[in-house]
């Protein structure tokens, strides 16, 4: 199967040739997809050399003047080296852009710990009015970007895209905006977001809890979780590919009104270093379909285990 | 009459006509004072001399994509800019006393947002020259290839490494429609090495170092032309702790 990062450069490229307000601007990385579409488009192909500051501010340069660009880097590179670019130069100047991140928090484990970034979303959770979309899929990935960038969306719309080698076997109809509905019990709610999504299925075979799936977490789509809780109680298990408990908050915030428990599992915050594989990685942090079982067993207890 | 009245951007009308001897009393509005030191003008004769002679800029042209660039990035002390921006008709003379208040746009850094005819807002140093190169790359991208891009700069600001990743890449890029102010009133503890100028040159920028009180030198400085490469005016003053 093709990466997510494998279809990046063609699918933007295609929308460089589609929309001539599109702008492409990186920092090394990536720039050989883009080569055939930089010899078309010369002016709106940039590559401003490993200059992560200028990387952002120069894409929000081009938004002032009206262009939708799209940033590309490493999300280490992106989203936490010049974190004040993107709060300053695209938030605080109140202009848009498409950051599409690479890597992940663990997409390279050998690369070791310079080149993780579990904190991305987090910290896009301090500032006002990103969209976050966490592709779980190639094809999810494609629609994505396609929604991000591409005609009919707001100009002005700050969009993150988490790409990430990690995914599921199939793609999902997804939509930029609303959780999904992947199977449906009453002992609990669980939110596999991206490319958990099919280690949660593993975990919860034969539990019986609802199993929704999240591709854009931000906004978090509340409605939909408490639609959720409605049937399957709001007992609620987050499984998310980046820091745990990034998104306790918003669905807290979802169901203020309402007594529930929320469980935020994901990426820990402790820094393992250590190198090796994907697998090594999703397993140390207890995202391994096994661990996820128990985590989740153990904090539903009875309701979900009873079995359908 | 000023070179932008005789280029017709002048707003027509609407507000009384303002010279370069008023800007000491609008700057009065906001300081309390009609004396101002050094620190607070040291931008003052630049800006006059860019918003008098040489941008192609007006309150009418808010929204004209043809219209100049000007982003000013050293947002510390802003007095100067507000009272040009109000001689010039973008602001109210009207909004001037209320500086820094809860209720009024004039901001001790200015904020794009809230005052027409800034381009940017500012404060945090160092983020005006990579948005100055993405605004040349943007409207080279669009065909615009008459507006000129002009940045604001001071001589300590040049400390933050996010000026030198925009040095080095808009020379070689050839933005050819970037130009840089740097004020020097040797504010920085640490002088460039080799000097303001010498580190544009290297990388392929076209510079001259001018009396930045002197309006002519001004004036033939921001207008020399620089075929291929972007363009660097180092504007000197008095330095800051004289």
């Amino acid at each position: 199967m093709d990466t997510m990062r494998d279809r990046f450069a063609p699918v933007v490229s295609r929308l460089l040739d589609e929309d001539p307000r599109v702008a492409v601007v990186l920092a090394e990385i990536g720039k050989d997809g883009f080569e055939d579409a930089r010899h078309r488009h010369p002016d709106r192909v940039i590559n401003v050399g490993i200059r992560e500051q200028l990387l952002v501010g120069a894409g929000a340069g081009l938004a002032l003047t009206g262009m939708r660009p799209v940033v590309h880097t490493f999300a280490s590179f992106l989203v936490e080296r010049p974190f004040e670019q993107v709060k300053l130069d695209l938030g605080h100047q109140d202009v848009g852009a498409v950051l599409v991140s690479a890597a992940a928090s663990f997409d390279w484990p050998a690369g070791g710990f310079t080149h993780m970034a579990p904190g991305d979303v987090a910290l896009l959770d301090t500032l006002d009015g990103w969209t976050v979309h966490v592709p779980g899929h190639p094809d999810e990935a494609e629609t994505l970007l396609r929604h991000a960038v591409g005609p009919g969306g707001n100009k002005a719309d700050k969009v993150y895209v988490r790409l990430s080698v990690q995914a599921n076997e199939r793609g999902l109809p997804v939509d930029g905006a609303r959780f999904l509905t992947v199977r449906e019990g009453r002992g609990g709610v669980v939110v596999a977001v991206g490319p958990l999504l099919d280690a949660v299925l593993a975990a919860t075979e034969g539990l019986d809890v609802t199993v929704l799936y999240a591709t854009t977490v931000r906004p978090f789509d509340a409605a939909a979780l408490r639609r959720a809780t409605e049937a399957a109680g709001a007992e609620v298990v987050l499984v998310e590919p980046y820091l745990a408990g990034t998104s306790t908050a918003a669905a807290n915030d979802a169901l203020a009104d309402v007594p529930h428990r929320v469980l935020g599992l994901g990426v820990g915050r402790r820094e393992l270093r250590r190198y090796g594989t994907v697998e090594e990685h999703v397993s140390a942090h207890g995202l391994d379909a096994g661990s996820l079982r128990e985590r989740i067993t153990g904090f539903l207890g009875a309701a979900a285990v009873h079995v359908r | 009459m000023s070179i932008t009245a005789e280029h017709g951007y002048t707003h027509a009308g609407t507000h009384e006509r303002y010279g370069y001897t008023d800007l000491s009393r609008l700057m009065g509005m906001m300081t309390g004072d009609e004396k101002h030191g050094p620190a607070a003008t040291s931008t003052l004769d630049v800006l006059w001399v860019l918003y008098d002679r040489v941008l192609r800029v007006g309150p009418e042209r808010a929204e004209d994509p043809e219209r100049d660039r000007f982003l000013l990035s050293k947002g510390h002390g802003p007095m100067a800019y507000y009272a040009v921006l109000a001689a010039k008709g973008f602001l109210p003379v009207e909004w001037l006393p209320e500086f820094g208040s809860y209720d009024s746009p004039l901001g001790h850094h200015p904020d794009r947002v809230l005052v027409p005819g800034a381009e940017i807002g500012s404060g945090s140093l160092g983020h005006g020259l990579p948005l100055a190169v993405g605004t040349a790359l943007g409207l080279r991208a669009q065909g615009l290839h008459a507006p000129s891009v002009w940045v604001l700069i001071g001589d300590a600001e040049l400390d933050e490494g996010s000026n030198h990743e925009a040095i080095a890449y808009a020379g070689p890029a050839g933005l050819d429609r970037l130009h840089t102010v740097v004020v020097d009133n040797a504010s920085a503890s640490h002088a460039l090495p080799g000097g303001i100028a010498a580190r544009f040159e290297a990388a392929g920028w076209s510079a001259e170092t001018v009396d930045g009180r002197d309006h002519e030198a001004l004036y033939a400085a921001f207008t020399a032309p620089h075929p291929g490469r972007p363009r660097v005016v180092v504007a000197r003053v008095e330095p800051k702790n004289a």
